[in-house]
């Protein structure tokens, strides 16, 4: 078996949980209880990266430049980390910046079937001499086959990696075995899964994702992130070193500072909560739980028919401008058609 | 009398080079004089040759070649290709019609900057979203001139985008955003792609918000109907789908694009919204050439 390298996204995905407010001393304290822990790198940012504040999605407390800033000065060990989705960020406005800032690990994401667009900006870190690594969003919305054909470019971009990311939560054991397998078998690169937890299955997912050659696990601590959250880190150690897969992390540091420093971050619980195990049935992105919320409150509507209809309607990651237009057009609807099961069921077809 | 058509001529043959060809064919004062790309079994190519139209594998080579065959010409190739291609037409002196984000020439939105645009000798279309967008930006920054913060998000069904576009995401982006900021002045704005894969395909969305203090929501609602109705008249497809809304702090406008269908199906509205504005600039060219106007 490979040898396994943590991807760290607590202050990137937590960054969802908390509308993208994650502040400076949170960086600063997180970087310093996390560095040389063993993780491979500690992503920051805003929950969808480079280029994404903004009304859209929300925007960030701090700027790009005080994030990537604050944690480069508090780490000397681990990697410092950035994401970014093409169509959100460009190489001018952001990658370039972020190269300034000390960015040393990029994982350059897309929807599942569109790894063309991440072209550019792949070849472009790989001629900075950057580490890089492909992300393919929502994969649960394509084949084992097809996702192959999409990491195969990103591998003959250069992509040092491809990283699958079950933004939805919607994986079942079966697929990720499938997919991961299939990906393994076939490509020259590394294999990464990152799971989300809307059925309470991300570390079990994280671990058959490894065991089908899978080497990159990218979680967060306590599972701080989008929707249900994310594949709690301390849980696959734990996990891991039981099945005597090697970690290379150093666990007592890892449980303190998810005992000290995440409480304090997270502001609340990550369990999961009905709405979360609503969204990843329908199959819709984890981080569109809180608009979904405000604009159920906003437009008197239920936040669960806004889930189905946006699964109904196949939104993909960065479409929040939906939300709003599906509870609008709820906000009209009188009777019979959201709340009444045959409309539920029709959905999720 | 038959008035005289004038003659253009179209470099690329992807998605948006031959959804011209086709709306060429509409056209009472142009004509297709020349479809060049790079691959003589593109089906873009197949299809010109059954309309009889004169086509060429050699690209821009093909109008250097044989100058008179067009005196406008539309270029859908890709950035870096226009780069290169920019300075030739000059020289053959060519009015080029840029549709890649490659920004060499003057961004050009029809309902708001034609009669400069008529005056250079290469125009830049943006791209689809800033055309969709850029109008209803600018009535809102009419309205309000102290607009804070502007943002544009535009979703295309995969399939309308081809590898062109797919492969110049990033000036995509970049050209969007900053032409948001020629048009209007304001200097805080994003732009935002989506890709979405459905099937069947989603019809080009695009959703505009706006950070004003104190918005006067009746005016800014009448400005953007205006600005709609402007729009329909080269893009009968084009529909604000959510009048302008206050919501959660923030002016939010969502419009529509349907297309014409010509090269590929309705839910393309995004190359409509381009192409529609590089040929009502095109036309208005033509017109005046052919009424003896400048150096006619």
């Amino acid at each position: 078996m490979a040898k396994l390298m943590l991807f760290d996204s607590t202050l990137r995905d937590g960054n969802h949980a908390v509308r993208h407010q994650i502040g400076k001393e949170q960086i600063e304290d997180y970087c310093l209880a996390m560095d040389g822990t063993g993780v491979h790198t500690i992503i920051v940012g805003h929950g969808n990266g480079l280029g994404a504040s903004s009304l859209q999605v929300g925007f960030s407390k701090l700027s790009e430049h005080e994030m990537l800033e604050t944690a480069r000065k508090n780490l000397e060990k681990t990697r410092l980390g950035a994401y970014m989705i093409p169509g959100f960020g460009t190489i001018r406005d952001n990658l370039e910046p972020a190269i300034r800032d000390g960015v040393e690990v990029f994982t350059i994401g897309c929807h599942c079937t569109e790894a063309d667009t991440t072209k550019q900006h792949i070849e472009f870190l790989r001629k900075k001499e950057k580490e890089v690594y492909g992300v393919l969003m929502m994969y649960h919305m394509a084949s084992a086959e097809k996702l192959l054909e999409e990491a195969r470019k990103m591998q003959s971009y250069g992509a040092m990696g491809v990283i699958l990311m079950d933004s939805a939560g919607a994986s079942t054991p079966d697929m990720v075995q499938r997919t991961v397998s299939t990906l393994y078998d076939s490509l020259k690169i590394h294999v990464g899964f990152h799971p989300h937890n809307n059925m309470g299955m991300a570390v079990a997912n994280a671990y058959t994702a490894y065991m089908e050659g899978a080497d990159i696990i990218d979680g967060t601590l306590r599972g701080f992130g989008a929707g249900a959250g994310n594949c709690q880190l301390e849980d696959v150690v734990a996990l891991f070193e039981k099945c005597r897969i090697k970690t290379g992390i150093d666990f007592y540091r890892m449980l303190d500072a998810s005992e000290t420093v995440m409480p304090e971050l997270m502001g609340r619980d990550m369990g999961q909560d009905p709405l979360s195990i609503v969204s990843g049935q329908a199959g819709v992105f984890s981080a569109f739980k809180l608009p979904v919320q405000k604009a159920a409150e906003e437009f008197r509507v239920d936040a669960r028919d806004i889930f189905y209809e946006l699964g109904k309607r196949k939104v993909v990651a960065g479409q929040e401008d939906m939300i709003v237009e599906v509870a609008e057009g709820l906000s009209r609807f009188a009777g019979g058609g959201p709340g009444n099961i045959n409309y539920q069921l029709e959905s999720l077809l | 009398m038959e008035r005289r058509k004038v003659k253009a001529g179209i470099i690329g043959t992807g998605n948006i080079g031959t959804d011209i060809l086709m709306k060429l064919r509409r056209s009472d004062i142009l004509e297709c004089g020349i479809f060049a790309g790079r691959n003589p079994d593109s089906p873009g190519i197949q299809r010109a040759r059954e309309m009889g139209v004169p086509v060429s594998a050699d690209s821009i080579h093909a109008i250097e070649e044989n100058p008179d065959c067009c005196e406008i010409v539309f270029d859908a190739t890709s950035a870096g290709v226009h780069a290169i291609n920019a300075p030739v037409l000059k020289r053959l002196n060519k009015f080029a019609i840029d549709l890649t984000p490659a920004h060499v020439g003057k961004f050009c939105v029809p309902a708001l900057n034609m009669e400069e645009c008529l005056k250079e000798c290469n125009v830049n279309m943006i791209t689809c979203g800033g055309q969709a967008t850029i109008p209803i930006v600018q009535a809102i920054a009419e309205v309000h001139p102290d607009t804070r913060y502007i943002e544009i998000v535009a979703t295309i069904a995969s399939r309308s985008a081809g590898p062109g576009t797919r492969d110049n995401i990033d000036e995509f982006t970049q050209t969007t955003r900053d032409a948001l900021t020629e048009f209007t002045g304001i200097k805080n704005t994003k732009a935002i792609i989506i890709l979405n894969p459905a099937e069947p395909p989603i019809t080009m969305h695009n959703t505009i918000y706006a950070l004003i203090d104190h918005p006067d929501m009746e005016a800014l609602q009448k400005k953007v109907r205006q600005a709609e109705a402007k729009i329909r008249k080269y893009v009968p497809g084009y529909k604000i789908v959510m009048e302008p809304v206050f919501e959660n702090g923030r002016v939010t406008v969502s419009l529509q694009v349907t297309g014409l269908g010509d090269f590929l199906p309705k839910y393309s509205g995004n190359l409509d919204i381009i192409n529609c504005a590089a040929i009502e600039i095109a036309e208005n060219y033509a017109r005046r050439k052919v009424s003896g106007g400048a150096d006619g």
